[in-house]
């Protein structure tokens, strides 16, 4: 009886673990094996090369580094203008302000869209077409001709441009995190500080931006994950399966697995890159912990 | 008196800085949208001359020519066939296994149960390289089956997740009841949890289509035939194959966000509160 019931027990939670069996322990240990290995994702032979791909990623690949500068960039970009300016928006939605509703609905509306949608029409109001680039036309307007240029081919705008518009996609999360955060520090609090006499400013200082350090920390990890990991928008804004000088770890992975065909490299690259990121959440967590 | 008139005017003048800001960043995130939307209406060589928001003539063929020449219409299907068949899959397999890990009692539910918590922290980047070689073997590339069970397993964890937590403050007297009329287990998820669980199921609904309608990369590796593509990737293709015919890209651009739009403003409360309790999660 006992057993037939355990049995039973199985059936609800068979489909899940068999999927999961499938479609990611497996895949899972395959990345890990496949990245000791050279093989071009075709032939039935491949070659055993034990850490090789790794020592080619940390000492031979240029490009790999410098992707994952660029992946930096951005999101250092992410983590100070975009965060900031979710704070400020969130901050002024807190308070007693009419239209709170319109302006939260229409601040998440960019992240909902897909990373297709936005590079694209981004890129169709940026990139110089005949003269139809909207940035480029108000420079001129404004008497600053000498500024205008193709911002998304030239490589010294190219990176802050898509950094900025993944801030444009992206402050909407940071938003509406920030403002949930901000609805639950009491009121009362503020009326004391008012009562005792403190400035506005004041009580953002000693009451606010304390209690809302957890919350700035889970935002920062969630910036952090995100942008690093970039790599449609890119696709979608600049063009060209692999982008160039605005390549991202995870275009470069693409680029080994579809460019070159060296599907035990792309593996080697992933596995790199997931430690990294490990890495980087386990730090920003533990930084956490001890402000606490 | 002064005093008073004093505060007032200053919280005046603040309130309007703040309208101003609001207001402004409001404005930067609609323009794109609108840009898009009126250019899908111009025609060709209209698109760069005239640069109002509000076209001149409203060219509605051009969707129609999306649809059909450009070939969105089959993508289309494609994305709605795909998206609520996922959806489906996962809240079926996750909620049961969500009411398994939480009310039934069975020999390794806590290890099985933190495979999915583990799968939900770990990111592996690498991973479509893998899937894409496994897909191969299965003969599963290739075909919209192969990419709807990948899509499954890509959102069963979170729903898990959510699910369970729900569960776990249900209270068991209902169940009890329904157990003592008879009511097997499987009648208990069906005809109790889940009619209790709607509220969950909700956010979970809409945060899987969320993502599988906007869902890129497994799609790109996955399909090669253009019949089977969904939107996302079809866009791409598009523009690779139509450079210079940008109404009818921006016509396909609308197809694609319109829908998200819309089920993101009748579902707003639902995508707040994913959001926040999802923030949680991580």
């Amino acid at each position: 009886m006992k057993i037939k019931g355990a049995l039973e027990n199985y059936t609800f939670v068979l489909p899940a673990v068999a999927i999961f069996s499938v479609f990611y322990v497996i895949p899972f240990v395959w990345v890990f094996q496949l990245g000791l290995f050279e093989w071009d994702g075709i032939s039935f032979t491949r070659m055993f090369v034990g850490l090789q791909n790794f020592k080619e990623i940390f000492f031979q690949d240029k490009s790999w580094w410098q992707s994952m500068w660029n992946a930096s960039y951005i999101t250092l970009i992410a983590l100070t203008f975009q965060n900031i300016l979710a704070f400020m928006l969130a901050w002024a939605c807190d308070r007693e302000i009419k239209m709170k509703n319109f302006y939260r609905v229409i601040f998440f509306i960019p992240p909902v869209l897909s990373e297709v949608v936005v590079g694209m029409a981004w890129r169709f109001i940026i990139n110089d077409i005949d003269g139809a680039n909207i940035i480029n036309r108000t420079l001129t307007g404004m008497g600053m001709p000498n500024l205008v240029h193709n911002w998304l081919s030239d490589p010294n705008t190219a990176l802050t441009t898509v950094a900025l518009v993944h801030c444009w996609k992206g402050f909407g999360w940071g938003f509406l995190i920030f403002l949930a955060g901000l609805q639950t520090i009491p009121r009362e609090l503020y009326e004391a500080a008012r009562v005792d006499g403190a400035s506005a400013w004041q009580s953002f200082r000693k009451i606010t931006i304390p209690l809302m350090v957890p919350v700035m920390v889970l935002v920062a990890i969630l910036t952090v994950l995100g942008t690093m990991q970039v790599f449609v928008l890119i696709v979608s804004l600049v063009g060209g399966e692999f982008a160039g000088h605005t390549s991202v770890p995870v275009l470069r992975i693409l680029a080994s697995m579809r460019g070159s065909s060296r599907f035990g490299y792309a593996c080697a690259q992933g596995i790199t890159f997931g430690m990294v990121l490990i890495a980087i959440s386990f730090i920003q967590y533990r930084f956490s912990k001890n402000r606490q | 008196m002064k005093a008073a008139a004093y505060y007032k005017t200053k919280k005046f003048a603040v309130n309007t800085l703040i309208h101003l800001f609001l207001i402004s960043v409001a404005i930067t995130c609609l323009y794109p949208l609108l840009w898009m939307i009126a250019s899908s209406l111009k025609t060709q060589d209209m698109i760069f001359k005239d640069i109002s928001l509000v076209p001149h003539q409203f060219r509605l063929e051009n969707y129609l020519r999306a649809w059909q020449e450009g070939g969105f219409g089959r993508n289309f299907l494609n994305s709605i066939l795909y998206t609520s068949s996922v959806v489906l899959g996962i809240v079926i397999i996750s909620s049961m296994a969500a009411y398994a890990f939480s009310r039934l009692h069975f020999p390794g539910r806590k290890v099985l149960f933190i495979m999915f918590m583990a799968a939900m922290m770990i990111p592996i980047p690498g991973s479509f390289v893998a899937l894409y070689v496994l897909l191969n073997k299965l003969h599963l590339r290739n075909t919209p089956i192969g990419y709807i069970l990948c899509m499954i397993n890509v959102g069963l964890s979170t729903s898990i997740f959510l699910l369970k937590t729900f569960f776990d403050k249900m209270p068991k007297e209902l169940e009890d009841a329904a157990r003592i009329d008879g009511c097997s287990k499987l009648g208990i998820w069906w005809h109790v949890a889940l009619p209790l669980a709607k509220p969950v199921l909700a956010v979970v609904i809409v945060f899987n289509a969320l993502t599988v309608w906007n869902e890129y990369i497994l799609a790109l590796i996955i399909f090669d035939n253009r019949q089977f593509m969904p939107l996302q990737v079809a866009l791409q293709t598009f523009q690779g194959e139509f450079v210079t015919n940008y109404p009818l890209l921006m016509a396909g651009l609308t197809i694609t966000a319109l829908p998200i739009i819309i089920v993101y403003l009748l579902m707003q409360k639902y995508i707040v509160k994913g959001v926040t309790q999802g923030a949680i999660v991580g």
